[in-house]
């Protein structure tokens, strides 16, 4: 059975193949079909996986399948080999799962689109590369399917790369926006892979299980550090989290698919992954840790005031990200991937319905534009309704129950990042359900908009609702004191923690409080009007301005960092190439040039020059014979 | 006895007169002369050396340098004339196709 997991890769990349090649002559609805089936049959590849998986006995559950050896430069033996044991399975259930989901959607959201088969080929490629990712069993492969991803990215950020506007500016631009920025995290990537590579010899997983125990706890820490570097550039955190608004230029299934689902996922996936170097040094996970909170509580404080609905959700994911990365921080792994998982399902559905209100108005996503949408799109608004409840943590919506396991790590193992992340699901309850009211509550803001829009048809819609059956149930893979998930990733992460019964009673009840606080204070701030929400919101009113500019984060990068390269790159293309490389190699023509000018004159013809040419050199010779011969 | 050192000096003083006359004269003609004035000065060292040693050795080879300064006026005697006939001048200073 496991033999046969080229086939897992094997769908994606022929569908790829196949639309490349042939889908000149396919109509867009074929094509999209063609990708959507290549991504489901993936799909239920994943899905044997996983059931053969369950087959075995937990201690057998990891197997390598060795197709070739890559790379083999003296001591240094790289394979292309892929790793089946719980963790990637899972990754590859979900990325193929939503990805087939989202596919799907394509087909009806992108049916205007002329450059069809350009769309569906670059989406196959994705979902190659994300695979790629998830099922290698070694640190190279990983990257392999890392930069395939970034690039997915970059050419899916950029699709309609000759459109330009206001909010994003060129569209290309956003795309080298995200390329770029990832840049900066692959290279902590290629550090940390040499670093572990020099230090231990091996860059497979399964023999860096026995091998990390070699490593010194400060290299440890600087070989995680550069890893949270590579992270934070994936998985949209602080520093490098500023592409992903950015990246919202994108078609609507493409930031759904990759910057709230899969791509933005591998930064956690990669810290779950490596958790055998991250188990010998606390000091890296604290930091982590941080650099989650402080990025969940930054995003969640720019989602509450941002008017466009696609950036809310790209707000929201970079902050749940950084829940994620702060409970993988804090040795969590089965949190951070539960949270990982429902995630991907209620995130997707928030895109998907956005993309669904935004086909129905034609491109129009200024919330400030919308309202009353209910009435007409009765099963996006409710499907919304859904994905923004598992957000902002309604009880028994699977959102509660991942997002409450990683309160509950952080109350255990740290208060102050228990009151960051209590105040950020706060927030996000009240983003959450403020997207909620102001779309498709109350009265229409524009009546010309609203005259236009109308429900979107059953390819979409059915998506739709899949995602957010998923996002009510979810929550059961890993109910608290069950935790089903936990167990299930013990063969990659060693043996969970248990939460004491009092903390996780504690954690669950003011994760209930919080979420309906935050409902209530939406509504009463965004539908119903009422005096007590103002006044209660009314210390923080200053903080609005910097808010909106999303606390100037972007200028600040511009002002430290794009505009000295851009000045320095400048200074290269202006001066120092025309004149120092050019003149240097100019020169070296040039005087050899003058110098041949200057040898010329020395034939001028005239013959008492040559005569005494001659003379001359009989004197030097009969000078030499004298005193030296 | 003339001390050889008088014959050297001699020499020396007709090969510059020579070397000047090639170096600086505009007239072929004049040039050719010139050589053979420095052929000539040559000459007079070989036989001053060859009295010197006793050697006839000199004496012998000063033929040899009279034999190679004949044939060479010939040939440079042709070429004067050859050229001659073509541009009507022995200015030497007018011969200067073989300029850049």
């Amino acid at each position: 059975m496991f033999e046969s997991v080229w086939l897992l890769f094997a769908l994606p990349a022929f569908g790829a193949l196949i639309i490349l090649f042939a889908g000149q002559w396919m109509s867009q609805k074929v094509v999209g079909w063609v990708a959507s089936a290549a991504v489901a049959a993936a799909f239920l590849m994943s899905v044997l996986l996983f059931f053969s998986l369950t087959a075995l006995p937990a201690e057998e559950r990891s197997i390598t399948i060795t197709w070739w050896q890559w790379m083999t430069i003296g001591d240094f033996h790289v394979p292309a080999a892929v790793l089946i044991d719980p963790l990637s399975v899972t990754m590859a259930m979900v990325v193929t799962g939503v990805g087939a989901l989202i596919h799907i959607y394509s087909i009806g959201y992108m049916d205007h689109e002329p450059r069809y088969q350009r769309f569906f080929f670059y989406l196959n490629f994705f979902i190659l590369a994300m695979l790629t990712l998830v099922m290698s069993n070694n640190f190279l492969g990983m990257f392999v399917g890392w930069e395939g991803v970034g690039l997915a990215s970059f050419l899916l950020i950029g699709f309609w790369f000759d459109k330009k506007d206001e909010m994003y500016g060129w569209y290309a631009d956003c795309g080298k926006k995200a390329f770029i920025v990832n840049r900066i995290g692959d290279f902590g990537m290629i550090l940390a892979m040499i670093m572990v590579w020099s230090t231990l010899g091996t860059v497979v997983f399964t023999e860096l299980n026995e091998a990390a125990h070699h490593l010194a706890p400060a290299t440890a820490t600087i070989i995680c550090l550069l890893l949270l570097l590579g992270a934070t550039g994936k998985s949209a955190q602080i520093p490098l989290y500023v592409w992903l608004p950015d990246a919202m230029a994108g078609p609507t299934p493409v930031s759904a698919l990759i910057h709230a689902a899969t791509m933005v996922t591998a930064g956690v996936y990669m810290i779950i992954r490596t958790n055998m170097l991250w188990h010998l040094t606390t000091d890296a996970g604290l930091v982590t840790a941080w650099i989650g909170m402080l990025t969940a509580l930054l995003a969640a404080s720019i989602a509450i005031v941002q008017t466009d609905l696609k950036k809310i959700l790209a707000y929201s994911t970079v902050s749940q990200l950084g829940f994620m990365i702060a409970a993988a921080g804090l040795a969590a792994y089965g949190a951070a991937l539960f949270h990982l998982v429902t995630h991907a399902f209620f995130k997707a559905l928030l895109f998907l319905a956005a993309g669904s209100v935004m086909h129905a108005t034609h491109g129009i996503l200024d919330i400030n534009r919308l309202g009353g949408l209910r009435a007409k799109m009765p099963t996006t608004y409710r499907t919304f309704l859904i994905g923004a409840a598992a957000l902002a943590g309604i009880p028994l919506m699977s959102g509660f129950f991942s997002k409450d396991a990683i309160l509950v790590v952080e109350l255990e193992k740290n208060i102050a990042l228990y009151l960051v992340g209590a105040v950020t699901a706060l927030l996000t309850a009240i983003y959450s359900f403020r997207a909620v009211f102001v779309t498709f509550h109350g009265q229409p803001r524009d009546q010309h908009v609203y005259d236009h829009v109308h429900e979107s048809p059953g390819v979409m819609t059915i998506p739709l609702w899949i995602l957010a059956v998923l996002s009510v149930v979810a929550g059961v893979i890993n109910l608290p004191f069950v935790l089903t998930l936990d167990r299930w990733l013990e063969p990659v992460i060693g043996e969970h923690e248990k939460i004491p019964l009092v903390l996780e009673l504690l954690g669950i009840t003011i994760s209930i409080v919080i979420a309906v606080l935050g409902v209530l204070i939406a509504r009463s701030l965004y539908l119903t009007n009422e005096p007590w929400a103002r006044r209660l919101t009314q210390p923080f009113s200053s903080l609005r301005k910097p808010a909106e500019q999303k606390w100037y984060v972007d200028e600040a990068y511009t002002f430290i960092v794009v505009s000295p390269i851009k000045a320095a790159s400048g200074w290269f293309a202006r001066v120092f190439d025309p004149r120092v490389i050019d003149g240097a190699v100019n020169s070296v023509g040039g005087v050899l040039s003058d110098a041949g000018e200057a040898v010329r004159k020395l034939q001028n013809g005239a013959i008492p020059a040559y005569a005494l040419s001659i003379f001359l050199g009989v004197v030097v010779v009969m000078i030499y014979f004298i005193f030296a011969g | 006895m003339v001390p050889t050192s008088y014959y050297l000096i001699l020499s020396a003083i007709i090969f510059t007169i020579g070397a000047v006359g090639v170096l600086g004269r505009r007239n072929a003609l004049i040039i050719i002369m010139c050589v053979e004035m420095m052929l000539n000065s040559v000459n007079l060292t070989l036989i001053a050396f060859a009295m010197q040693w006793n050697n006839l050795n000199g004496q012998v080879f000063v033929f040899m340098v009279m034999a190679v300064a004949a044939a060479e006026v010939a040939v440079g005697l042709a070429i004067l004339i050859a050229h001659f006939h073509l541009s009507k001048t022995t200015n030497i200073d007018d011969i200067n196709l073989m300029k850049w």
